[in-house]
């Protein structure tokens, strides 16, 4: 069996950027392993721009800022294996992977980084009525089609959800010719960024039809019409809104879900909100020496804060590898999320091993104008930032300080909460 | 001329083509979808049922009890997974306790073993999930699970590899027999002329059958909306949770598949479209509402695909097997719902016994009675693996990643006995893009392998056959 | 004087702003946080200008398609035209990142350019 010191599952944004920094850390034996045919991840069929305005200060295109990614794997000769399929990791962290070169083959890690990332929510979820024709696409597999492969999915469309990739595949697919009838979004607000539904949808004059969805499908063979209906509070159908839109394709762009199978089958905890791993400030799951970065972990908006995210999980599992976690499980610190944070990430910290400064990410639940994000420790309410606007869109986050958490020594809990004053 | 045209490739069809292949006859099957397992046979609970709910002494008591007994045997033979997990009618008010006994007492009547009524300690023992409020439960244990594509296409492919030929796309439109009793059928595809029919139309039987005879039946589609939940909670269940009977039929059940998802249906709606295969919001929140009666804390948000199939219901529920009256040498099998795939072996082998009393039926020496299935890897050791891949790298390449397909599989799926054209024949031969992301990712990729192993341009490629391709030409107007 | 609202597509922010216009004279841009807020806010109720990403077909390549972008923002009313001359664009294999597909699209002054590698198969 060959032997790791760090294999990293995965090799998109999340994947590529923790196996850098582990390297730079000091790590030399690691090895990335991904399924498809080339590096990058999904942000090869991304080619819109809009990437890196953090990271690299200016704004590239997926594939662009994916390679700049590469680019630093390469130079650091990071070895890696393309169409490569992980099958199974176990709690010892012996990874089981196939291709076809080498065929079914197992590795034995000191380190496990988890990025497989995430896919689109499926359309069966939706249990949307009607037949079952061809013409429904998640927006992911259309922008594949269209932007990898080159084929054109439709070209009378509708478009249910208002996630980013729905939006960009609004104006991808007017460009290429097609009709965009219109976007339907079931919640009273959008799924994706503001940016997106100026330059997607209003540059275009494709309306956006919040609280509505899809009521029938229609076709019995290829997508013929669908009706779209305004929805009640609960998210039902009012009868008598129904409107019909001849079509031949329906993308669906309605959430995207961490894929955690291989986590799950290796006991890793979830968190039942982000469908993702429970992690501490070391980005390290419930078992020890397995690290979760970028939307395998939970689902972000900006790729930006996904190759942050992975620089640290690269740099804890070195740490680790290494030998210099600091050994003391005890001091563990729960962060809670209530009223109106729906999550947190990382969901505890160990005061003793967190760097000065510690980034929590977090989403809420509705839309907040003019509300305020506070952080609590244990009663003593230490930050009171007040945000215009917050949508369940958009990730936030706050910053914590080490030593303001030094000087508590006996804190047990950290909550972060939205408040009105 | 042909010995035999059997009228569809159902699960029927597909069975009594297997059991007159064992013949010296010459037979075809016409099909008007591009493929086997495209109606009734494909959408619908995939149970092997016990034989306790038909009518004692019916036909179709007698039948879905024989295909039950033939079941492992012909599973085995056919190489596909077959298991008996049992079901279970469960009781939920103490006043229609007495009614399981009648099931049971109909049971016994119908020959079927190992019934047993349990109460509800027992039960619970048997399924946690269980209804907090059931009282009681008709255990069957020769219930068993299936699936149905796999067992029309695999009775197909036997049936084909022993010179059955089928002709898909092809719709019949008119029969008549001629002055010497030869049927002529004429079908979008040019006339075929034959000795004998064998109408296995499902929900277009009443159809064929009223093109040959002055005795009319009906067929009423009835509708039946389904949802299949994640592998992940494949195991709510273990056996097959059946509520007791209504006039309506058997009810909405909740069963583990063969496969390990979890299936919840179905709701029972006439309706006059035979080609109604849409859900309802209706149906399917009925669906949830009944299915939730027997069984707790169902995970109803972990579906992964809710769809509709079509029951073909005789006005009588009954099964219309035999030679028509008025229409000598054309043998009906029409009416076959529920319990109509068990019974499918048991129907090939009655009308099987329908053409040897009425002609002399020469068996074929060479008749293989086997099929190789599938290869599914999974089942093999690292080290078996691992030589199959060096001979056939194919098998290291996984297409779908859900479900675990490899590339070699779709090759093998598309390249044996009536391969597969469509990303659905792909998908039900190999259960590429069955889970959990229903084919986003795998689509792409099969296409590219379709493209490949058909010669298939993109444009061509289909969901399901018919117009349903799955894009319209390339991007910047580029010929090819 | 005219008020329009916008919302800033600078950056994921997303910032509502607020320009007071006086004919074709911008008096004040309010809502933004930084400077590219600003500079977008006057662009965009005189001359507002975009970005273009698309494919262009390949020739020779291992993939068919080579994705591409405007090197710059062209103006808005120019996107469409800007398609016409990328669609009909054929380049042979391989690609650079970066290499200048299509000089001077549509006499905007802006190139299209390469965003990623294609081998020659």
């Amino acid at each position: 069996m060959k032997e790791y010191d760090i294999v990293v599952i995965g090799g998109g944004p999340a994947g590529l950027a923790a196996a850098v920094s582990a390297k730079c850390s000091g790590v030399e034996n690691i090895i990335v392993l991904e399924r498809d045919k080339e590096l990058g991840g999904i942000l090869n069929q991304c080619i819109h721009n809009g990437f890196g305005l953090h990271t690299f200060k200016e704004e590239l295109t997926g594939p662009e800022y994916a390679y700049r990614f590469m680019e630093k794997l390469y130079k650091e000769k990071i070895p890696y294996k393309l169409n490569t399929m992980v099958m199974d990791i176990s709690k010892d962290k012996i990874v089981t992977a196939m291709n076809r070169e080498d065929g079914v083959f197992k590795i034995k890690a000191k380190a496990v980084i988890l990025a497989m990332g995430c896919r689109e929510r499926p359309k069966g979820a939706l249990n949307i009525p009607g037949y079952r024709p061809a013409g429904i696409f998640s927006a992911g597999t259309a922008q594949r089609l269209v932007n990898i492969e080159g084929y054109m999915p439709g070209k009378e469309v509708v478009i249910l959800g208002s996630g980013d990739i729905g939006l960009i595949m609004a104006r991808r697919m007017t460009l290429e010719g097609a009709k965009v009838k219109l976007v339907a979004e079931l919640m009273p607000y959008s799924g994706g960024l503001k940016r997106n539904i100026v330059q997607c949808l209003d540059d275009f004059n494709i309306p956006l039809k919040l609280s509505h969805t899809v009521v029938d499908i229609e076709g019995k063979e290829r997508v013929s019409a669908v009706t779209i209906a305004q929805v009640d509070n609960h998210g039902k159908p009012i009868k008598g809104t129904e409107e019909r839109y001849t079509c031949d394709t329906l993308l669906l762009s309605c959430g995207l879900i961490p894929e955690n199978e291989l986590s799950r089958n290796a006991g890793v905890l979830m968190n039942s909100l982000t469908n993702g791993p429970i992690v501490n400030e070391s980005l390290e799951t419930n078992i020890e020496g397995i690290f979760a970065c970028g939307n395998v972990l939970h689902v972000h908006d900006l790729v930006d804060y996904v190759s942050e995210e992975a620089k640290k999980a690269g740099e804890s599992a070195a740490k680790y590898v290494k030998g210099e976690q600091i050994n003391n499980n005890n001091n563990s610190v729960e962060i809670k999320a209530i009223e109106g944070v729906r999550y947190t990430v990382p969901s505890t910290i160990n005061v003793d091993r967190m760097e000065d400064m510690l980034t929590v990410r977090f989403r809420v639940g509705k839309v907040y104008k003019g509300a305020y994000v506070s952080v609590y420790l244990d009663n003593e309410r230490i930050m009171h930032n007040k945000k215009k606007i917050m949508a369940p869109g958009e990730m936030e986050q706050v910053i914590l300080v080490k030593n303001k958490l030094k000087e508590q020594p006996e804190l047990k809990t950290i909550t972060v909460k939205i408040e009105d004053e | 001329m042909k010995d035999v045209i059997i009228i569809g490739a159902g699960v029927t069809g597909a069975a009594v083509a297997r059991e007159l292949s064992k013949y010296d006859l010459d037979i075809c099957v016409l099909e008007k979808e591009e493929d086997v397992c495209c109606g009734t046979s494909k959408a619908n609970s995939a149970i092997v049922h016990a034989g306790f709910d038909a009518k004692a002494g019916s036909l179709m008591a007698k039948l879905n009890v024989r295909g039950n007994e033939m079941m492992d045997e012909l599973c085995k033979d056919l190489d596909i997974p077959f298991k008996r997990n049992g079901s279970l009618v469960v009781c939920i008010h103490e006043e229609t306790k007495e009614g399981l006994k009648d099931l049971y007492n109909r049971g016994i009547e119908n020959n079927v073993k190992g019934l047993k009524i349990i109460d509800k300690e027992e039960l619970r023992k048997l399924e946690p999930n269980i209804s907090d409020n059931a009282v009681a439960a008709l255990y069957a244990p020769t219930g068993g699970i299936i699936c149905p594509f796999e067992l029309n296409i695999a009775m197909a492919e036997n049936a084909n590899e022993n010179g059955v030929e089928f002709y898909f796309n092809t719709q019949v439109e008119k029969i008549y027999s001629d002055i010497e009793g030869i049927y002529h059928v004429k079908t979008n595809n040019g006339e075929y002329k034959t000795r004998y029919v064998v109408n296995a139309a499902g929900v277009y039987a009443d159809v064929i059958h009223n093109m040959v005879s002055s005795k009319k039946i009906k067929i009423t589609p009835r509708r039946g909306d389904y949802c299949l939940l994640d592998k992940e909670v494949g195991g709510h269940v273990t056996h097959t949770i059946f509520p007791q009977p209504t006039a309506l039929g058997k009810g909405v059940l909740v069963s583990p598949t063969i496969h390990g998802n979890l299936i919840v249906g179905p709701t029972a709606v006439d309706i006059e479209n035979r080609e109604g295969v849409n859900t309802t919001a209706e149906g399917i929140s009925d669906l949830i509402t009944k299915a939730n009666d027997h069984v707790k804390n169902l995970p109803l948000k972990k579906v992964i695909t809710s769809f509709a199939g079509l029951r073909a219901h005789e006005d009588n529920h009954e099964f219309i097997i035999g030679e028509v009256e008025d229409a000598p040498n054309f043998i009906d099998c029409a009416g076959i719902e529920s319990p109509g795939l068990t019974s499918s072996p048991a129907i090939g082998e009655m009308v099987g016994n329908i053409f040897k009393e009425k002609l002399y039926l020469k068996e074929k020496p060479n008749w293989k009675k086997t099929r190789r299935g599938i290869l599914n890897p999974s089942t093999l050791s690292m080290d078996e693996r691992n030589e199959l891949i060096k001979k056939q790298p194919a098998y290291g390449n996984i297409i779908c990643r859900c479900e675990s397909i490899s590339e070699g599989e779709i090759i093998d799926a598309i390249h044996r006995p009536l391969g597969a054209r469509s990303l659905d024949g792909v998908k039900r031969r190999t259960r590429a893009g069955m889970g959990r992301c229903q084919a986003g990712f795998c689509s792409p990729k099969t296409m590219e392998i379709i493209n490949r192993e058909l010669g298939l341009d993109y444009e061509n490629i289909t969901k399901s056959g018919g117009k349903s391709n799955i894009v319209f030409g390339r991007t910047k107007g580029e010929d090819r | 004087m005219e008020k329009r609202e916008l919302t800033c597509i600078g950056c994921p922010m997303g910032c509502q702003i607020t320009v007071e216009l006086d004919e074709k004279e911008v008096k004040s841009v309010q809502g933004n946080t930084c400077a590219i807020g600003d500079k977008y806010a006057r662009n965009e109720v005189i001359n507002p200008e975009r970005t273009v990403t698309s494919t262009i077909v390949v020739l020779e390549g291992d993939k068919p398609r080579v994705s591409v972008k405007t090197k710059s923002n062209i103006p808005k009313s120019r996107i469409m035209d800007c398609m016409k001359e990328i669609d009909s664009a054929r380049v042979k294999a391989p690609v650079k990142i970066g290499d200048i597909l299509i000089k001077n699209v549509c006499d905007t002054g802006v190139d299209i350019v390469a965003t990623r590698n294609i081998e020659k198969l």
